[in-house]
């Protein structure tokens, strides 16, 4: 078990314009998992494969342990891969799959044996150990991937999108089932995904990348409650956050947002984040569509944003609405009890102290105006 | 007419078209196959009933003709040459030239084509293209600077100089096959088995060369034919020695005596089914699918 810590990482690759990895820091902690998401191409890969030593980092430190591995090999780092691909020997039976690197570090053959007998056991893998990845179905060779990884014992596991192969099902018990591995064993795991709900489902905390560049690291409920950005806000959640852009309009003590033709009526948190934007400055708010709901006489303290039902899509208990306002299309998580039809035209409403707000030119977010 | 016109085949009538088009396409596919097989085969049969033939009925009959009258086949050619010696001593010496030619090259090939897939270093691509332009070179071309050379450094007239001479010319288009064969292993198992703690080595002896087998079967097959097969080079490299391959043995024959087919087809015969036994030996190793569940 060990800390991870990357301070100042950069990484560009030979003939690549752009960095990477752009001054990366980051401190995972011991026992930690430790979820790296962002879109695609992000560099969350590449963050990783520097981690493990698949890559030479440009400039900074990486820490494992408190141990500077800068020029350490890939083998001495102490450290497992689980791989986006699995990377399974193909020639060599699952038994050998799983005893390969304990094999390379010469351990004696009974350690071997009982090593990977555990592992198996772990996984539900032992009556399989003497087939060939081949022949195993796309979720078990996805344990055999795990397996080999749980036998070294390391001092941290590093992930690739090891969900990714998998169909949906699948995909979310073993999400439960890496999650269950990981109180059981301990180890830091460093996990890599572009999924966002595996991220807010699996991680302790999360890191949110974009571009090379890390964005805000948090526990999900952190991320979900006060992202630092549009790009966070609009990155974590789903069904994703709605934005709407408007000029900001001071009448005496309230505040308003003006939309072409409409003007909302800001307040609460909202209202102080928009008293520090002069007469006539941009100003986005964000709401998460679970959030909204239609408006009834009752709804005090909220923000209101009439809109025109375009889609109503039938979840069960609850009823996604696509609208629009002022040709922002905006979705809303409201009851199904609602009884709200395409054509409709409603109030929806949201706490006025949900509501997030974003300074357009920087995507900064603004004052700490959502506190749930 | 009716509003609703007829289509010409049920769809029943189609699929059983679909299926005869389908039948007689692959029954024609095979007819041309065991017609080219059969064509292929036919030099070798004769060659094979001529070996069994006594001399003299060669220039009464063709072999097609001895066939019917099996009784006149006899096994004297066989046991002829192997009493004259001089062709038990060509086959060694082919077999001494071919088998360390032959493990050479696959041996070099494959630890080059390694170096050149897996390692990283400064020039690679352009000993890629160097490489690649040395599978054009013509080997006549270096017959002449080569034996000079081999005179001087005392080489000429021995078997090491002949499968050195084999070795070097093989190489190239070996170690190309090699690496265009290993460009198709995922990066994914080399960098799993470097986490592993694997070495370069171990990482060339338990991931690279299980994996490269079909490739090496094929080239070895390959170049042990070649080599065996070779006439040009023994004959400028050997022509002086007192041991001298099969190639170059029937060849003596045939200038000595003009006309002892029946020794010629028989020592042409054996020539020919070793390098047969080699290839039904490898072709186990012809597995297609080796990299089945590597990856996803
Ligand atoms: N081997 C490489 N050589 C050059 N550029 C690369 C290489 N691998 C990745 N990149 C680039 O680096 C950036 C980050 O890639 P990657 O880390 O794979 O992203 P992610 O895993 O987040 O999808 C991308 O722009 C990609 O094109
Ligand atoms: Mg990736």
């Amino acid at each position: 078990m060990a800390r991870i810590e990357f301070q100042h990482v950069d990484k560009r690759y030979s003939g690549a314009e752009g960095l990477a990895v752009n001054d990366l820091n980051l401190d995972v902690k011991d026992g930690e998992f430790l979820v790296l998401v962002g879109p695609s191409g992000c560099g969350k890969t590449t963050a990783l494969r520097c981690l493990a030593g698949l890559e030479d980092i440009s400039s900074g430190d990486i820490l494992i342990g408190d141990r500077v591995v800068n020029d350490l090999p890939p083998k001495d780092r102490d450290i497992a891969m689980v791989f986006q691909s699995y990377a399974l020997y193909p020639h060599m039976s699952l038994f050998e799959n799983m005893a390969f690197s304990i094999r390379m570090r010469k351990a004696p053959k009974a350690e071997v044996e009982s090593k990977v007998r555990e592992a198996a056991q772990i996984l539900g893998l032992e009556k399989l150990l003497d087939r060939k990845p081949g022949e195993l179905s796309g979720g078990q060779r996805q344990r055999v991937a795990l397996g080999r990884a749980i036998v070294r014992d390391p001092a941290a596991f590093l992930m690739d999108e090891p969900l990714s192969n998998l169909d949906a099902k699948l995909r979310v018990q073993t999400r439960a089932e890496i999650a269950r591995l990981h109180q059981r064993l301990g180890t830091t795991i460093v996990y890599v995904t572009h999924d966002q709900v595996e991220a807010m489902t699996m991680g302790d905390r999360i890191c949110v990348m974009r571009d090379g560049l890390l964005q805000q690291v948090g526990t999900p409920q952190e991320l979900y409650e006060h992202p630092v950005n549009l790009f966070v806000a609009g990155f974590i959640g789903s069904p994703a956050m709605n934005f709407l852009t408007g000029r900001v309009a001071h009448d005496g003590a309230a505040a308003a947002l003006a939309l072409d033709g409409l003007q909302i009526t800001l307040s609460g948190r909202a209202a102080a984040a928009a008293r520090t934007c002069g007469d006539g400055q941009t100003l986005t708010i964000g709401m998460r569509p679970e959030h909204l709901d239609v408006a009834t006489a009752h709804t005090s303290n909220a923000v209101r944003v009439p809109v025109l039902v375009d889609v109503v899509e039938f979840l069960g208990n609850d009823a996604l609405l696509h609208a629009t306002v002022g040709g922002t299309e905006v979705v809303a998580l409201v009851p199904v009890a609602r009884g709200v039809a395409v054509g409709d035209r409603v109030e929806l409403a949201i706490a006025d102290d949900l509501v997030h707000t974003f300074d357009p030119q920087t995507d900064h977010t603004l004052g700490n105006t959502a506190a749930a | 007419m009716t509003a609703v016109a007829a289509p010409l085949t049920t769809p029943r009538q189609g699929r059983r078209q679909g299926r005869l088009r389908r039948l007689f396409s692959r029954s024609t596919v095979n007819i041309i196959l065991v017609v080219i097989g059969l064509l292929w085969l036919l030099p070798s049969f004769g060659l094979l009933v001529t070996s069994f033939r006594p001399a003299q009925d060669f220039f009464s009959a063709g072999w097609w003709q001895a066939i019917a009258h099996p009784f006149t086949l006899t096994l004297d050619n066989y046991r002829h040459i192997l009493q004259t010696g001089g062709i038990g001593d060509a086959i060694l010496t082919t077999a001494l030239i071919t088998v360390p030619a032959t493990l050479l090259v696959v041996l070099i090939a494959s630890l080059a084509a390694y170096g050149l897939v897996f390692l990283r270093w400064r020039g690679r691509d352009w000993v890629l293209v160097l490489i690649v332009a040395l599978m054009v070179v013509p080997l006549q071309m270096a017959l002449i600077p080569v034996a000079s050379l081999y005179r001087s450094v005392g080489l000429f007239n021995s078997i090491p100089g002949v499968v050195l001479f084999h070795v070097a010319f093989g190489l190239p288009f070996a170690i190309f096959l090699m690496r265009n064969f290993y460009t198709g292993i995922p990066k994914d198992l080399l960098e799993a088995a470097r986490i592993d703690g694997a070495n370069e080595w171990m990482m060339f002896r338990r991931i690279v060369l299980p994996l490269g087998k079909p490739a090496l079967a094929s080239l070895a097959i390959f170049e042990f034919l070649w080599v065996w097969n070779d006439l040009l080079v023994s004959l400028v490299f050997l022509s002086g020695s007192s041991h001298v391959p099969i190639t170059v043995a029937i060849l003596g024959q045939l200038r000595q005596f003009g006309s002892n087919i029946d020794l010629i087809s028989t020592a042409s015969f054996v020539s020919m089914i070793i390098p047969l036994g080699v290839f039904f030996a490898f072709q186990r190793y012809f597995v297609r699918g080796v990299l089945a569940g590597a990856v996803k």
